[in-house]
């Protein structure tokens, strides 16, 4: 069984829920605050799910919690896309509308695998997903094709995340689906949702690379880990 | 110009065959995002099966100081209440 696939699931869902959540209280109006939230919260159960299922099938005892709180960088497995800082709320919700697109498609794709709990869970995510990627989709189209300062900035958002586009598609025989299959809904999808909300899709499709392998995250991943994992490494035995 | 978003209010219906009800208000650029926003708000635990979405603006409310013309002739009007039908016991609740 591949435990490595069932974790690039987990920790991307993991690293992109803990990134959201520093939106909590911060987001530019109370509906969106809840509804980044709201997404957390959906990412964080997906999480729970998949690390869960790694843990078992690697049978070692190792649970959702202990890899989410006692792992290293170096032993993550997620997308460099997710680990990408918040910045401004067009960064935050481009990385949204990016990442929604590709894990739709990933959901989708993983329904028919073989394997009844991968299946499963990719059923009951992909539910909740669309839901995501509908959301996101709107909010690139409304800032996209709004006002000058926001289309400027969802234009600079897009340019600033494409690089980390081509490492979802990237496959090798550790993913739990043929990720580069992907690409022709992908790009569908994004080139229609980039046209109704007159942006400009970057013409260079080089990528960053090293996120899913391990090889390579981006400084931000540890900051991210240190603040996520610092109550459960300090007190082991904390409960609430 | 304000930078305020316009205020909707948010109607939601539990369950099938049940009104839509009054669940609350909130803000949303157009009525599409009011509906998703609604979704966030007020649906959080699976409270409903559908919603509406009415702008605030487009409500035609009464004013709380007609009151007195708009309601109290009904007090002296018990007649109105259907509480003058001897209901058979067969019938049950009602």
């Amino acid at each position: 069984m591949n435990v490595t696939g069932l974790i690039r699931m987990g920790d991307n869902t993991l690293v992109l829920g803990q990134r959201l959540s520093e939106w909590c209280g911060h987001a530019p109006a109370l509906e969106e605050d809840i509804a980044l939230a709201n997404t957390a919260l959906d990412l964080i159960g997906q999480t729970q799910h998949w690390l869960d299922l790694a843990g078992k099938r690697e049978g070692q005892g190792r649970t959702a919690d202990t890899f989410a709180y006692t792992r290293d960088a170096w032993d993550f497995r997620n997308l460099l896309l997710v680990e990408q800082p918040n910045r401004d709320f067009a960064v935050t919700m481009i990385r949204q509308f990016l990442f929604d697109t590709w894990h739709l498609e990933a959901l989708r794709a993983l329904i028919d695998h073989a394997d009844p709990d991968i299946s499963a869970i990719a059923q009951k995510s992909a539910k909740e997903v669309t839901y995501h990627r509908e959301r996101s989709t709107d909010i690139v189209i409304a800032l996209g094709d709004g006002t000058e300062e926001s289309r400027d900035r969802m234009q600079g958002a897009l340019d600033r995340l494409w690089p980390y586009v081509g490492e979802m598609f990237a496959q090798d025989d550790d993913d739990l689906t043929d990720m580069s299959a992907l690409r022709q809904g992908f790009d569908l999808y994004v080139t229609e949702t980039l046209f109704k909300s007159t942006l400009t899709r970057p013409n260079s499709d080089f990528a960053h690379h090293g996120g899913k392998t391990g090889t390579r995250h981006s400084e931000h991943l540890g900051h991210l880990l240190a603040t996520m994992q610092v109550l459960p490494r300090n007190y082991p035995d904390a409960t609430w | 110009m304000s930078t305020e978003w316009p205020l909707y209010e948010v109607f939601i219906r539990g369950q099938h065959g049940l009104s839509h009800r009054h669940v609350g208000s909130l803000h949303a650029t157009d009525a599409e995002h009011a509906i998703l926003n609604a979704r966030d708000v007020y649906t959080r635990r699976k409270e409903g099966v559908s919603i509406w979405v009415v702008p605030a603006a487009d409500i035609t409310a009464s004013s709380p100081d007609d009151k007195g013309a708009l309601y109290d002739p009904a007090n002296d009007k018990v007649y109105r209440h259907p509480t003058f039908f001897d209901i058979p016991d067969d019938v049950g609740a009602m």
